[in-house]
C-alpha cells in the first residue's frame, strides 16, 4: 500500500456527467471580476453536511443528473447524500438518502441518476479537501477558477472529521418539488423597461427549463417578454437569483456561478429562499412565476 | 443619483457618470471602514450604477445614501501601476487609421495617458480603464476573436484594458504587457482594482 492510499481520501470511481466540489463560495469578489459560486441548492448542501456532523462551510460534491460513484481509500468513512432523490448504494446494497451512512474502507458508494431533481450533494465527515481559492474550495464553471470538474480516477483528500458526533441521525426532509414549480418573483431594478403588461404575462404564463441551463444560469422558454427600452444596457452588478431579459425576450435566471455584471435588464429577482426550486428543475420542468412583494414577512437569509 | 431596489438583500445606484460612480464606491468604502455602514458581501461598481448586495435591510441605507455629499472623484484615486507595454497589437494600424495618425503616434497617444479602473469584469482581473478621450472611441470588432492571448492590451468604446488570460474577446488589440494581472499566487490576485490609475509605459518593439 501506497502511503497515498492509507491517507484518509476517496477514489472517484465513476465522476459522472458533472461533478464539482462545493462549499459555500466566495462572495465579496464580485468588484475583481470574481463570482459567488458555490453549491447551487444551499439547503441541501448544508443539510447533507449536518448529517455527518460538518459546518456548512466543509465541501460536498454536487452531482449531475447522473450522479457519481467514489470509493473510500485508507480509513472507513460517513457520508450522507441530500438534494436529488437518487438510489444509494454501498457495495451494491441500498443504503438510505438523506441519512448518514457508513462506507467501510474499499467500499464502493454508488449515487444513481436523480430520480427527482437534478443535483445531489454528498458530504463526507470532515469534507472533501481541495486547495481553497479566495477563501472556497468551489468550482466556478464560469470563470475558472476551483477545482476542476471531477474526472474518473481523481483521488481526493478528505479533512479529519470534527470530534462532536452529528446531532441528529435523521432530519425530515422532503424531495425536490415535482413540475410545475412555483417561484416567487419580486421586482427587479429595471422591471420599468417592461411595463405592467409583461410584468403580468411573467407572472401568469408558464415558462420551461431548457436544456442548455447550467450552474450559470437556468433557461427558460416561453413567451418573450417584451420590454419598452433598449435591448441592451451599460452592465451593471448583477446578483444571484437576477431574471435578466436578453434580447430575445426569454428570461435568464442567475445561479452561484452568474457573471459578476451583465448588460440586460434585470425585470425580476427570485428572493433567496425559493432558488433551491429552480436549481434542482430540470430540463423540461415547468415554471410559473408568483409575484411577491418586499412587504412579505421577512426570510432568513441565506448565508 | 438614483436608488433601485435589487430584491430583498441589494441595492443597485444609478449614477450620472462614471466620475459620480467613482465617488460613490470611494465614499461607501471610506463609510465602511470608519464604521458607518451596514455588513454587506460585495461593492461591485460598472459603468454607470454602483450595486451594495448582501445587506440583511437595504432600506435604511437606500434613505441614507440620497442625502450623502460625495467626495471630488480625483481625491477618490487610488494607487498608480505603471503597465509596460510592447505596441505591436494586430489591430494597431487599423485603429491607427480609425484615430487618423501612424501607429507610432497612436502608440504615443495610448502610453500619454494616465487612465483609471472604472470597474471589473468580464473575467476575472479584467479592468476597464477610463481616461481616453471621446474622439478614439472605437466601437468593438464586428465579430469577436475566439482567442485572444493573455496580456493583450486593447481598446473599444470608452475603455482600454488587458486580458488577464487567454479568452474570447471582440476588442481592438493594440499591444502586448507582460505584466500578470491576475495572479493568485499573490495575496491580492488582481493588479487593477476599481480606483487604480494606470500608465502604459511602451517598450521597444524587439
Amino acid at each position: 500500500m501506497t502511503p497515498r492510499a492509507r491517507s484518509r481520501a476517496v477514489e472517484i470511481v465513476r465522476a459522472g456527467p458533472l461533478t464539482t466540489v462545493q462549499d459555500l463560495g466566495r462572495p465579496g469578489y464580485a468588484h475583481l471580476g470574481v463570482g459567488r459560486s458555490g453549491a447551487l441548492d444551499q439547503p441541501a448542501h448544508r443539510l447533507a453536511n449536518r448529517l455527518v456532523g460538518n459546518p456548512p462551510a466543509a465541501a460536498t460534491l454536487e452531482t449531475t443528473l447522473g450522479g457519481t460513484a467514489l470509493r473510500a481509500l485508507g480509513e472507513p468513512v460517513v457520508v450522507a447524500v441530500c438534494g436529488a432523490v437518487a438510489a444509494v448504494r454501498v457495495n451494491g446494497a441500498s443504503v438510505a438518502w438523506a441519512a448518514p451512512v457508513y462506507v467501510p474502507t474499499g467500499a464502493l458508494l454508488e449515487i444513481g441518476p436523480a430520480v427527482r431533481g437534478v443535483r445531489s450533494y454528498v458530504a463526507i465527515a470532515g469534507g472533501f479537501l481541495a486547495e481553497q481559492i479566495l477563501g472556497s474550495r468551489s468550482t466556478d464553471l464560469l470563470s475558472g477558477l476551483g477545482p476542476a470538474p471531477l474526472r474518473d480516477g481523481d483521488v481526493l483528500a478528505v479533512a479529519q472529521p470534527p470530534q462532536v458526533p452529528p446531532a441528529a441521525d435523521v432530519i425530515p426532509v422532503s424531495a425536490p418539488a415535482d413540475s410545475p414549480i412555483e417561484l416567487a418573483v419580486l421586482p427587479g431594478p429595471r422591471a420599468e423597461h417592461f411595463g405592467a403588461e409583461t410584468w403580468h404575462t411573467l407572472t401568469r404564463a408558464e415558462y420551461r427549463v431548457k436544456d442548455q441551463s447550467n450552474r450559470i444560469a437556468l433557461r427558460l422558454d416561453g413567451p418573450a417578454l417584451a420590454r419598452q427600452g433598449p435591448d441592451s444596457i451599460p452592465s451593471e452588478g448583477a446578483i444571484l437569483g437576477a431574471l435578466q431579459v436578453p434580447a430575445d425576450g426569454l428570461p435568464i435566471l442567475f445561479l452561484a456561478d452568474h457573471p459578476p455584471t451583465g448588460g440586460y435588464p434585470v425585470i425580476g429577482v427570485i428572493p433567496g429562499e425559493a432558488l433551491h426550486l429552480a436549481t434542482q428543475a430540470a430540463p423540461s420542468t415547468r415554471v410559473r412565476f408568483r409575484a411577491a412583494n418586499l412587504g412579505s414577512p421577512k426570510a432568513a437569509r441565506l448565508r | 443619483m438614483r436608488i433601485l431596489r435589487y430584491g430583498a438583500h441589494a441595492l443597485l445606484v444609478e449614477c450620472a457618470d462614471p466620475d459620480e460612480v467613482a465617488a460613490l464606491r470611494a465614499e461607501l468604502l471610506r463609510r465602511r471602514e470608519q464604521g458607518l455602514l451596514p455588513a454587506f458581501d460585495d461593492l461591485v461598481p460598472a459603468e454607470r450604477t454602483v450595486l451594495i448586495d448582501g445587506l440583511d435591510d437595504p432600506a435604511p441605507l437606500a434613505g441614507e445614501i440620497a442625502g450623502w455629499d460625495l467626495p471630488d472623484p480625483a481625491a477618490a484615486a487610488g494607487s498608480l501601476v505603471r503597465l509596460d507595454v510592447r505596441y505591436d497589437g494586430p489591430d494597431l494600424a487599423e485603429v491607427a487609421r480609425a484615430w487618423r495618425m501612424t501607429p507610432d503616434e497612436a502608440a504615443a497617444l495610448h502610453s500619454g495617458l494616465e487612465y483609471r479602473v472604472a470597474f471589473c469584469g468580464f473575467a476575472p482581473g479584467f479592468a476597464y480603464l477610463t481616461g481616453l478621450p471621446p474622439q478614439y472611441h472605437l466601437p468593438r470588432r464586428p465579430t469577436p476573436r475566439t482567442a485572444v492571448p493573455a496580456g493583450s492590451v486593447a481598446v473599444a468604446g470608452p475603455y482600454t484594458g488587458v486580458y488577464p488570460r487567454l479568452s474570447p474577446g471582440g476588442w481592438h488589440l493594440i499591444g502586448t504587457t507582460g505584466a500578470r494581472l491576475w495572479d493568485l499566487s499573490r495575496s491580492d490576485p488582481a493588479l487593477l482594482t476599481p480606483g487604480t490609475r494606470v500608465v502604459f509605459t511602451p517598450q521597444s518593439r524587439g
